[in-house]
């Protein structure tokens, strides 16, 4: 081959490289995925408070947050793994039923069932808790006590959002309206493109009803789908950190309520500057994030 | 008795479809009501903000809460103008950068040959898990290190490495375009960037306008970059401008109102686009299945 002369002969030199396609999502991934990773490890066995340089104090950090922490041990693990629990499956089995739902009526109505279900998921933002504040709100102008109130005969008006026993739930049924996003919308698109010579022949062997064909054609059918709603309804229930403060008004939430792993680790890091510790909790929550998917991936995953 | 014929995906409105319909009515409902909710008390003037016993509904519609939300800036020495110059900017930018970067690698990742291909598909299948938020901490320490602290820049490179829209476009190619077509293009002469720009992208456009939904979405929202990565106000963009105002009103209830009127401001547009490119984004997430 001739030494490549004008520009354009350089630029289709270079592109018959694979990796200066690669490259540039790859420098990106490494700058704002990869490395803040491997430094959350590394600080997470030192002390730092960001002006003077990180001491290394072994596994001290994680020695403290184990046996020391009362915040942590008893609200923010507790917390997480509770709201996770009923979160992400409730969420998700409730994507897979609307999914499924909508596949059974016709295109246009589905549609706009479609696009009603689905604005929530665009519409979450810690603004919207200034919206739910009103909704929830403790006196008797609060939307929600006044029905209360008016109509079921309620004495007095219910301080939702001062109250740990109401905040917690509340902050699951804000974070579950507001779940119905890509997962939801990758299993709808995967119910409506199954073949549907599928159901056919189905019937014909003998399907006898609804239950069974959801459970021997529809869910073995979209299996890859499942998985990734699996995985995006575990990364919407991590992002639901900060909600319970936003809800409650800013602060610390009314005794630890709704307060999350990823909540601590802010408040270590942002609040108190005490950025090793922080990057233990950090690692920790990936730990769990990684667990929950390794679960998510053995149920719906293909098996090897 | 035997299924009498396939309900899936029908053609019309039949009548056994009612059930579905009920559910569905109901649970839109219920969807709905707070998107309802919002809509009404962004425009209700501060006598039916403050109003006893509480309307759902808008009797006087007016533009108060909104006007609110624009003229605050005066106070603050810097206009409205200058953060929503800001969020454009960098949500444009933040869009054209995240489709071009995924949509290179997804071509490489999905067909072309070379060592390590097969690894980095599951890194970044691996890295789909990833929760941005779960490391703000260490990634605020990575990033005033490289030079973009106090740029508009600290908005659009956090937001640039989007493993979902790798992977959708990825996805996307992998059953769209048919290698067939990239030998016979190759054997023409055509080089991996022609195959790339003139073959491969046409073909993956659904998956392309869903990556540029999402970023939309993610940048027009973020207020991480005004939180973390930026400390001039100049610098900063609409939905933290918007926060600002809403956290210095002190009243709950007049909160509300301009809350709403904001969250109005950030949803709609998220709305509109969607509404208008649905089928391109079904059409993608036909292809979104982990195997």
């Amino acid at each position: 081959m001739n030494k490549p002369k004008t520009f354009k002969e350089k630029f289709v030199k270079l592109t018959q490289n694979p990796w200066f396609f690669v490259g540039p999502y790859a420098v990106l991934f490494i700058l704002i995925i990869a490395l803040p990773v491997i430094v959350a490890m590394g600080l997470s066995f030192t002390a730092f408070n960001t002006i003077q340089t990180p001491e290394f104090i072994g596994l001290k950090n994680f020695v403290d947050i184990f046996t020391g922490d009362a915040v942590f041990l008893q609200k923010a693990v507790s917390n997480t793994i509770l709201f996770s629990v009923i979160v992400g499956p409730i969420g998700y089995m409730l994507a897979f039923f609307l999914a499924w739902m909508l596949a059974q009526v016709p295109h246009k109505a589905r549609i706009i069932y479609a696009v009603i279900i689905y604005s929530p998921s665009i519409t979450a933002s810690i603004m919207m808790a200034n919206v739910w504040r009103i909704v929830f709100s403790g006196d008797e102008t609060g939307y929600l006590n006044n029905v209360l109130i008016n109509w079921f005969g309620v004495d007095s008006p219910i301080q939702f959002l001062q109250d740990a026993d109401y905040l917690f739930p509340i902050m699951i049924l804000v974070s579950l309206w507001s779940s119905m996003g890509l997962g939801f919308l990758a299993m709808l698109a995967g119910i409506l493109n199954i073949d549907r010579s599928l159901y056919e022949a189905a019937a014909i062997d003998g399907l006898k009803n609804r239950w069974q064909e959801i459970f021997y054609i529809t869910i073995p059918s979209i299996k890859p789908q499942m998985l990734f709603g699996a995985v995006m309804a575990i990364i919407g229930t991590f992002n639901s950190a900060g909600l319970a403060q936003a809800l409650a008004g800013g602060g610390t939430p009314p005794q630890y309520a709704g307060w999350l792993i990823v909540d601590h680790a802010n408040d270590f890091g942002f609040t108190r500057f005490e950025m090793g510790y922080a990057s233990a909790v950090t690692v920790i929550l990936l730990v769990i994030v990684v667990l929950f998917n390794k679960i998510a991936y053995q149920l719906f995953g293909e098996k090897d | 008795m035997a299924r009498s014929g396939i309900t899936f995906n029908p053609d019309r409105f039949r009548k056994d479809q009612w059930k579905f319909h009920t559910f569905l009515i109901t649970f839109s409902i219920f969807m709905g009501l707070p998107i309802v909710f919002i809509f009404n008390h962004a425009f209700k003037p501060f006598t039916e903000l403050f109003a006893y016993p509480p309307k759902f509904f808008v009797k006087n519609p007016t533009i108060d809460n909104f006007a609110r939300l624009i003229t605050y800036s005066s106070e603050s020495g810097i206009p409205i103008s200058r953060y929503i110059f800001n969020s454009v900017i960098t949500t444009a930018a933040v869009i054209v950068a995240s489709v071009l970067l995924s949509s290179l690698a997804a071509f490489a990742l999905s067909k072309l040959e070379f060592k390590g291909k097969h690894t980095l598909n599951k890194i970044n299948q691996f890295s789909l898990m990833f929760v941005p938020i779960a490391v703000m901490i260490p990634r605020f320490l990575v990033l005033i290190n490289v030079g973009i602290y106090n740029t508009l820049f600290a908005h659009i490179i956090p937001l640039l490495a989007m493993p979902v829209g790798l992977f959708l476009v990825k996805q996307f190619m992998d059953t769209s375009v048919p290698n067939e077509l990239l030998e016979a293009a190759k054997i023409d002469g055509a080089g991996n960037w022609r195959i790339y720009w003139s073959i491969a992208l046409p073909l993956v456009k659904p998956a392309l306008v869903t990556v540029a939904i999402l970023a939309f979405q993610i940048s027009w929202a973020s207020t991480d970059g005004s939180n973390y990565f930026v400390d001039r106000e100049a610098l900063r963009t609409l939905p933290f401008y918007m926060n600002t105002v809403i956290s210095q009103q002190g009243n709950i209830v007049v909160t509300a109102g301009i809350g709403a009127a904001a969250q109005l401001i950030m949803f709609i547009p998220n709305l509109i686009i969607f509404i208008i490119m649905q089928n391109k984004v079904m059409a993608s997430m036909a292809h979104s299945g982990i195997k």
